[in-house]
């Protein structure tokens, strides 16, 4: 198998990680924001597989199929907010919701 | 098989770059799809198969079919990517990507001053995985099985059209 170090992987995490924080910071559009905690969930679990396989134990895989449930049932309620968003207002910009009252 | 994982590492990140720049969705889509793949490569070299074939069948698969159609159900027009290309102005994502910048230094940073460790030294199959989830992990998938079912509910909820007097109710 192959020697890749630790460090490598995790430091692969935090970028994508952090690309995605960017995402999220950067965009207005709610479809690239779901898309960028998309990117940032993936990687919290790449981070957890490294590890996983840094300490030869199961754990870190089984952390990731959670992760991954997570994300997808986030997702599913996501994108039915965004249908619902994209009905009352037209638009998908952040900043027509920000008000509580629609 | 290094060489696999730093090239697999650097198509994620540029596919990941890609995907926050693009203004249009399904371009973002397409490279998101490409970052997930690399992803799924890494967790093969990893040693994690269960981990890449999860990633490739439900995220590159499922998760990412359900953005398609919602895109494909808003039906945006060309009108979108102009109206994105406006907001992504230097003025706007000059500043967020300072900070982004500071923290990811500060994260390899941290990574490098305790280096020395090595990944990867054998596989964890599927095999093993399968006997921690439905052993010590059992409640946790029941959970998670729930945790579904709510998701499903809520986007069952969110989903239905408004067919008639729905409109007038809120």
């Amino acid at each position: 198998m192959a020697n890749i170090p630790l460090e490598a992987g995790l430091g692969l995490a935090v970028v994508l990680f952090v690309i995605g924080l960017t995402g999220v910071l950067v965009r207005r559009n709610i479809v690239f924001i779901l898309l960028s905690i998309e990117i940032m969930l993936n990687a919290c679990g790449l981070a957890f597989v490294a590890v996983g396989s840094y300490l030869n134990q199961p754990d870190g895989q089984v952390m990731y199929f959670f992760i991954l449930t997570m994300a997808a049932a986030e997702v599913a309620v996501g994108l039915g907010l965004v249908m619902q968003m994209y009905k009352k207002f037209n638009t998908l910009d952040t900043n027509a919701i920000n008000r509580m009252r629609g | 098989m290094n060489i696999t994982f730093y090239i697999c590492a650097i198509i994620a990140i540029a596919s990941t770059l890609m995907v926050i720049t693009s203004v249009n969705v399904v371009h973002a889509l397409l490279y998101f799809i490409v970052s997930l793949l690399a992803v799924g490569v890494i967790f093969f070299v990893l040693g994690a198969p269960f981990a890449g074939a999860l990633i490739i069948i439900i995220n590159a698969g499922a998760i990412m079919v359900l953005f398609v159609f919602v895109i494909m159900m808003l039906n945006l027009g060309p009108h979108t990517s102009r109206q994105e290309r406006n907001w992504l102005s230097p003025r706007v994502w000059i500043g967020p990507a300072i900070l982004s910048t500071v923290l990811i230094v500060e994260l390899v940073y941290a990574l490098i001053s305790q280096a020395g460790k090595t990944a990867a030294s054998e596989v964890v199959s599927a095999k093993q995985v399968g006997i921690a989830l439905f052993g010590p992990y059992l409640l946790a998938v029941e959970l998670t099985s729930i945790l579904l079912l709510a998701g499903l509910l809520g986007a069952y909820h969110l989903g239905r059209r408004d067919s008639d007097n729905g409109e007038a109710k809120h």
